[in-house]
């Protein structure tokens, strides 16, 4: 396909792979966090750590959205199919977070939940038009990416009065992400890797553009490069990144710039914020609850919240014991420090957020990357064994 | 490929044909290169700023082909990670 395989040449990533080796300083170490899971997502796909300098480290953040979802937003999502009888809409990828008591979106509907998997939110607003008769609700997660949809979704249901429909907003921010792992007590509490610079989100920057991250370069004294998602963007990113550590400069600076602008999307931005207000505070899996960190509906657009339209409220969940998605949403362990990944933890079964979606840090390593971890036996090992 | 009414437009998915919004973009027109998330146009791709990306990667190579042919520079790390 046109601007994607060209940017996923093999031969060109050795040659940049070579370049960031030959400007690395020896002596010294560079972390990076690539704070989408999309990126997450290619660097284990294409084997990028492969063509790395070994004093190269990428950790991985949390942007996967249905990772950092908590247990107790799922729990709201299962409990208005299963008691209220609604029809939940929801992204594929949601429908298997686990929940408490052993569920999870499609369990409950195994249980008989109307839980219906769509492609996108306009498939929603569909579907309460197709049922008037019926609640339906769109859980409506995901960063600034599927935000301006979940918002023309709803500016059509007024526009078009449909009394049935409503969303569960649990839309989340970029920016306040990044800036709670490098502040926030809890952060510190538990511990954080030290990071060098970050890889800056591709489809997330199309929409909030390059400015919102100055500030954050500035005062953090952290540099950011905006990365494209194909493999070349990443590798070039890491460079860039390499570059600025050595020159010890902290700008914001970007190597998407077929797609992402200074300004980003205005006319997405517009809608959004005629829809959306900032919510105080909100819980994200592994880093808690962060201020500011999320999205709620305005009051003008109140009958289409579905947590005003059924009273709900919040109730926060402990992830299971054994799962580490915390720690590894904050970059702290990888994927093979958890007791139970690759074994218990799979993405037939997975026990944490992580291995559900491919953008996520263990499912990316399980499908991509565990072999890796296990010791080539050679031939010669095999005959010695055989009499 | 084929822009539809209520802001709908068909895209050619590397060879599907998919309809999708392009209610969130602005001044799209038939032979745009759209980036599509959850069924929307998020953003244009920037034809003229994609080559020069594609022209810097080339540019990379060339750098290292001209250090690889120094001699003084054949067990440098650059050229281990190649070979």
């Amino acid at each position: 396909m046109k601007y994607i395989d060209e940017f996923r040449d093999g031969e060109l990533a050795k040659q940049i792979g070579a370049r960031i080796a030959a400007e690395v300083h020896p002596d010294r170490s560079y972390s990076f966090m690539e704070f989408c899971g999309g990126h997450t997502h290619a660097i284990s796909r294409y084997g990028v750590m492969e063509l790395l300098p070994a004093n190269v480290k990428m950790v991985h953040g949390p942007g996967c959205p249905v990772c950092v979802l908590p247990i107790g937003r799922i729990d709201q999502a299962i409990g208005l199919a299963l008691a209220q009888g609604a029809i939940v809409c929801t992204y594929g990828d949601t429908m298997r977070v686990p929940a408490s008591e052993s569920l999870s979106l499609i369990r409950a509907k195994a249980r008989g939940g109307d839980i219906r998997m769509v492609y996108s939110a306009a498939d929603a607003l569909a579907l309460a038009r197709q049922n008037p008769q019926r609640e339906v609700v769109f859980f409506a997660i995901g960063f600034e990416t599927t935000t301006p949809p979940t918002a023309l979704t709803l500016q059509l249901a007024k526009r078009e009065g449909l009394g049935n429909f409503s969303v569960l907003c649990c839309h989340v921010l970029t920016p306040s992400a990044i800036t709670h792992i490098l502040e926030s007590p809890e952060v510190r509490e538990f511990g954080t890797v030290p990071i060098d610079g970050f890889v800056g989100p591709a489809h997330v920057s199309i929409v909030i553009g390059s400015g919102p991250y100055e500030h954050f370069a500035e005062e953090y004294r952290k540099p950011v490069v905006i990365a494209g998602f194909e493999p070349l963007d990443v590798m070039q990113a890491i460079l860039m990144l390499v570059r600025q550590v050595n020159e010890g400069r902290a700008h914001v600076e970007n190597q998407f710039t077929r797609a992402v602008t200074t300004e980003g999307n205005l006319k997405a931005q517009a809608l959004v914020s005629e829809v959306f207000e900032l919510r105080p505070s909100f819980e994200w899996r592994g880093l808690g609850e962060v201020p500011y960190s999320a999205l709620k509906i305005r009051e003008a657009y109140a009958d289409f919240d579905a947590e005003r339209r059924f009273s709900l409220t919040y109730r926060p969940v402990a992830d299971n014991k054994a799962c580490e998605c915390g720690a590894i949403l904050r970059g702290v362990k990888k994927p093979t420090d958890c007791k139970i990944f690759g074994t218990v933890c799979t993405p037939e079964n997975p026990v944490g957020s992580c291995m559900v979606s491919s953008e996520g840090a263990c499912a990316a390593h399980y499908s991509y990357g565990r072999f890796h971890d296990i010791p080539v036996v050679t031939a010669t090992a095999i005959e010695e064994a055989t009499p | 490929m084929e822009l539809r009414p209520h802001d709908q437009a068909v895209v050619d998915l590397g060879g599907i044909r998919k309809e999708i919004s392009i209610a969130l973009v602005a001044d799209v027109k038939v032979g745009d290169y759209v980036i599509v998330h959850v069924g929307h146009a998020i953003g244009t791709i920037d034809p003229e700023e994609a080559e020069r990306t594609l022209a810097l990667f080339a540019e990379m190579a060339r750098l290292n082909e001209e250090r690889d042919s120094k001699p003084h520079a054949a067990g440098s790390v650059g050229a281990e990670v190649l070979s």
